[in-house]
């Protein structure tokens, strides 16, 4: 057992964190987030020049045939920089759809363009009553001719504004609670009957949501083979889920060792309120918290590599793990930041935000301790 | 022992619901549907105390000689309990709740005659200049200062986290007037004007985007001596006085138990996979714990109610509400982002704004419900933060 990072990955933390230092001061993020687009083009393209866009990506691809570990060192890092850019949109949740779902000419074309910063992607498949849930999707694609009609409503969509190309997934068959049936296909944004309503989020991201009204696309829009799309699309979910949960465990590192040092310099009652016992021990079970988290995550990013049978059941605990703790360091850096913690002012509020979203996306805690209590 | 209230209630409880039928507006109860603190929209909030006024229901815990209602212990729960299940707006706690017991308990003949009928009537809107940047948990090393000049007080430095001091024209606030001794027993209470010179209103954005709170400085502030409640130098015992009422003025259990069935309500329209997250045992057992703990809660302040009788001042015991009500209205609050799931997400200040004509994403129920969970972890910090109520109870209950 070996759990020391590679020189290469070192690399890449590092680089990381030097970005994140440089590069995101809180009040420069800030300001980024509330501009109309919600990141910055020219941030993109550094992503692009430091290699961050090809990472899980095949050599053949224009990728440089990293893992999921190293995904994990890459977004733990830029976790803490609080980020907004559209990077699991367009690598995990668009990126990676392509290279496991796609044929050799899509991937073609997409997939080294995507490496160089030439394209942004956003996946359009969740819908109102679907909860995330992929064999939920009841959004038609009928034949019609040689082509496809979409029809149906996609909702909070991430970055799906900065987009180039949409991955919307649609029902070519069966019935909404069936994993068969569904395709993905490749539309244009700004194809006519597509209407997107674009909005930030509490976090500082955007989303939207997409209604998709009578269009029509050619067979080569499928991505890969219709109606075999689910293995794919939950495969991408586990890779989504561990990108989060490496940014929630960056958020949280960054979060309690913000707490820690603020309780060292705010002082009431004429002394540093790091002093005051209960909120030690409470720092102390923040600590904690991020610890295991760290752990989990490692477990599930390893058991996921190494084709681990019960991969299903780490990723879960993974969602379960990061939900809980997210919520209670979060809880735990507001309060002990008193009102101060309540404020737009303090990055310590979107830090919390950030943890909250995240345990809305891709299945909440419940949602999770239910799929893991089916495999116990 | 006795647990019934009395069937000669029902006519007052009825006498209750068809006046807030006939009186509150589809408007204003849309501020008390979407309002996300406890501080509803400002203008609708007055707008719902004036018409309380002219029934002359604005201050029911009031005694009577002052403009209160005269009603018992348990008409004051039936009226609330009403007001709740209409969605009436909760009123602007600074004034009714704080700032006019203070006056009752300790201002002149004069202050009464002056104020009280203006705080009853919502013509003057009240914030309350307590903390300081350096003055929070420990409000008694307050520094802002009010030097002697003849029949004034010349005002100077800052308050900050000042809720609604935007809308304001008066605030209660505390100040020192002396440097000896130890701190509480320099400090002096005053009533000011937000118009006199020398003030200036900055606003600071919430956490949940939105403006509630505020820094206000003080440049050379003259404030006449009559503005002041209570003794020079013993606003430490108004202030106290005021913050009982704060914590334990209210009781929480009926508006957690109503919040909770609006969960109830939103669960049973969510469809996961053909199956309600009602249905679903990880979310109901959460929701039957809660509603255990509310009801444990509703006793506490039931035999808290019991024992003290009318009018009387809460004690130690208020911290213990305040803790339990704002931590379990808390958990309520997470609950309630566990069910509307995704759609917390969406920033959408704008659309929960009453009135507003913007859609918004995602079912209507839901879009307050992540704002009000992001400024509901306020209760534990304001107020005395429930580490200084538990403080409090260690030391004034268990005597550590
Ligand atoms: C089953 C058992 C087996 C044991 N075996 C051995 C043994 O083989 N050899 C041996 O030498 N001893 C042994 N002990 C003794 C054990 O090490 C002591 O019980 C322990 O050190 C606590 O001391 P105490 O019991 O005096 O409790 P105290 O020190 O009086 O503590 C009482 C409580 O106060 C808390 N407390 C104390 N100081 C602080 C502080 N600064 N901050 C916050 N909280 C504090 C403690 O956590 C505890 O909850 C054993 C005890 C038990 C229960
Ligand atoms: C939404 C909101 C509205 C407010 N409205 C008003 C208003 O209208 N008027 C007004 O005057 N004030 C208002 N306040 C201010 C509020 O009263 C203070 O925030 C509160 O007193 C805490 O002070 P602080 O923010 O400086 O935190 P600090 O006192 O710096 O506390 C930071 C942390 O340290 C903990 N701590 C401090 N001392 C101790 C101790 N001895 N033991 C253990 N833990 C301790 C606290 O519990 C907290 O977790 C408001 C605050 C908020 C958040």
């Amino acid at each position: 057992m070996d759990f020391s990072l590679s020189e290469e990955q070192q690399m890449l933390k590092d680089s990381a964190a030097k970005w994140v230092k440089k590069e995101c001061q809180f009040e420069q993020r800030r300001k980024i987030m509330h501009t109309k687009e919600g990141y910055s083009d020219a941030q993109w393209k550094q992503f692009a020049e430091l290699g961050w866009l090809c990472v899980p990506f095949s050599e053949q691809y224009g990728g440089i045939g990293g893992s999921m570990v190293d995904v994990m060192v890459l977004l733990e890092e830029l976790g803490k920089g609080l980020m907004v850019e559209p990077w699991l949109s367009t690598v995990i949740l668009g990126g990676r759809l392509v290279e496991l779902q796609g044929s050799e000419q899509q991937k073609q074309e997409i997939l080294p363009s995507l490496c160089e910063g030439g394209i942004k992607m956003a996946l359009a498949y969740n819908e109102i009553g679907a909860r995330q849930q992929v064999e939920n999707i009841a959004m038609t694609g009928e034949l019609s001719g040689d082509d496809y009609v979409l029809n149906g409503k996609k909702t909070v969509v991430l970055s799906a504004e900065a987009a180039d190309q949409l991955l919307v997934v649609a029902r070519t068959s069966g019935k909404p609670g069936d994993s068969a049936g569904l395709t993905v296909f490749v539309v244009d944004p700004s194809q006519q009957g597509v209407t997107l309503s674009g909005y930030p989020t509490m976090d500082g991201y955007r989303a939207a949501d997409i209604e998709f009204d009578q269009v029509r696309v050619p067979p080569s829009a499928i991505l890969g083979q219709t109606h075999t799309a689910y293995e794919s699309l939950e495969q991408v979910l586990m890779e989504a889920i561990i990108t989060v949960g490496a940014d929630a465990v960056g958020t949280m590192e960054l979060l309690y060792q913000t707490t820690v040092e603020y309780s060292k310099t705010r002082k009431q009652f004429g002394t540093p309120i790091g002093k005051f016992q209960v909120l030690q021990h409470r720092m102390v079970d923040m600590f904690m918290h991020y610890e295991q988290s760290k752990s989990v995550l490692l477990m599930a990013v390893l058991h996921y590599v190494e084709g681990f049978d019960e991969v299903n059941k780490s990723i879960s605990g993974l969602k379960v793990q990061i939900g809980k703790a997210g919520r209670k360091i979060g809880q735990e850096a507001v309060q002990l930041h008193g009102g101060m913690g309540m404020t737009d002012e303090l990055d310590v509020g979107y830090y919390f935000k950030r943890l909250t979203c995240i345990d809305a996306l891709f299945g909440n805690v419940d949602h999770h301790l239910s799929k893991y209590a089916e495999m116990v | 022992m006795d647990l019934s209230i009395g069937t000669e209630y029902e006519a007052f409880r009825e006498e209750v619901r068809s006046f807030i039928r006939g009186n509150l507006t589809d408007d204003i109860r849309e501020a008390g549907r979407l309002a996300t603190s406890v501080f509803a929209e400002p203008s609708r909030a007055i707008a719902w105390q004036k018409i309380l006024h002219k029934q002359g229901w604005a201050a029911p815990h009031w005694p009577e000689q002052y403009g209160g209602t005269g009603w018992d212990i348990v008409q004051r729960s039936i009226f609330s309990e009403e007001c709740l299940k209409a969605n009436a707006p909760p009123l602007i706690p600074m004034s009714l709740l704080m700032c006019g017991p203070c006056i009752i308990g300790y201002g002149t003949d004069e202050q009464k005659a002056e104020y009280l009928p203006r705080i009853l009537s919502g013509e003057d809107f009240w914030c309350q200049g307590y903390s300081e940047p350096g003055a929070g948990s420990d409000l008694a090393s307050l520094q802002t200062f009010a030097e002697s000049d003849g029949d004034d007080y010349v005002v100077n430095g800052t308050k900050i986290w000042t809720t609604y001091a935007q809308y304001s024209n008066k605030m209660f606030c505390l100040v020192r007037t002396s440097r000896e001794g130890k701190p509480q027993q320099g400090i002096t209470f005053l009533l000011l004007d937000m118009d006199t010179p020398g003030i200036t209103v900055e606003p600071i954005i919430g956490i949940d985007q939105v403006h509630e709170q505020n820094t206000v400085f003080f440049d050379n502030v003259r404030v006449p001596k009559a503005n002041r409640i209570g003794k020079e130098n013993d606003g430490w015992t108004v202030a106290k006085y005021l913050l009982m009422f704060e914590r334990g003025g209210q009781e929480y259990a009926p508006s957690l138990y109503f919040q909770l069935a609006n969960i109830k309500k939103l669960a049973e329209g969510v469809i996961v996979g053909g199956e309600t997250l009602w249905d679903n045992g990880f979310f109901k057992r959460k929701y039957c714990e809660i509603e255990i703990e509310i009801s444990g809660l509703a006793f506490t302040e039931n035999r808290i109610k019991s024992a003290l009788g009318n009018g009387q001042n809460p004690g130690p015991e208020a911290s213990m509400t305040k803790i339990l009500g704002t931590e379990i209205s808390q958990r309520v609050t997470e609950l309630a982002i566990e069910a509307v799931g995704e759609y917390g997400v969406p920033l959408q200040v704008d659309a929960i704004e009453p009135g507003s004509s913007i859609d918004g994403v995602g079912p209507k129920e839901a879009m307050a419900i992540m704002p009000k969970y992001l400024n509901t972890r306020a209760t534990s910090i304001y107020g005395g933060s429930n580490e200084v109520q538990r403080g409090i109870i260690a030391k004034a209950v268990l005597g550590l």
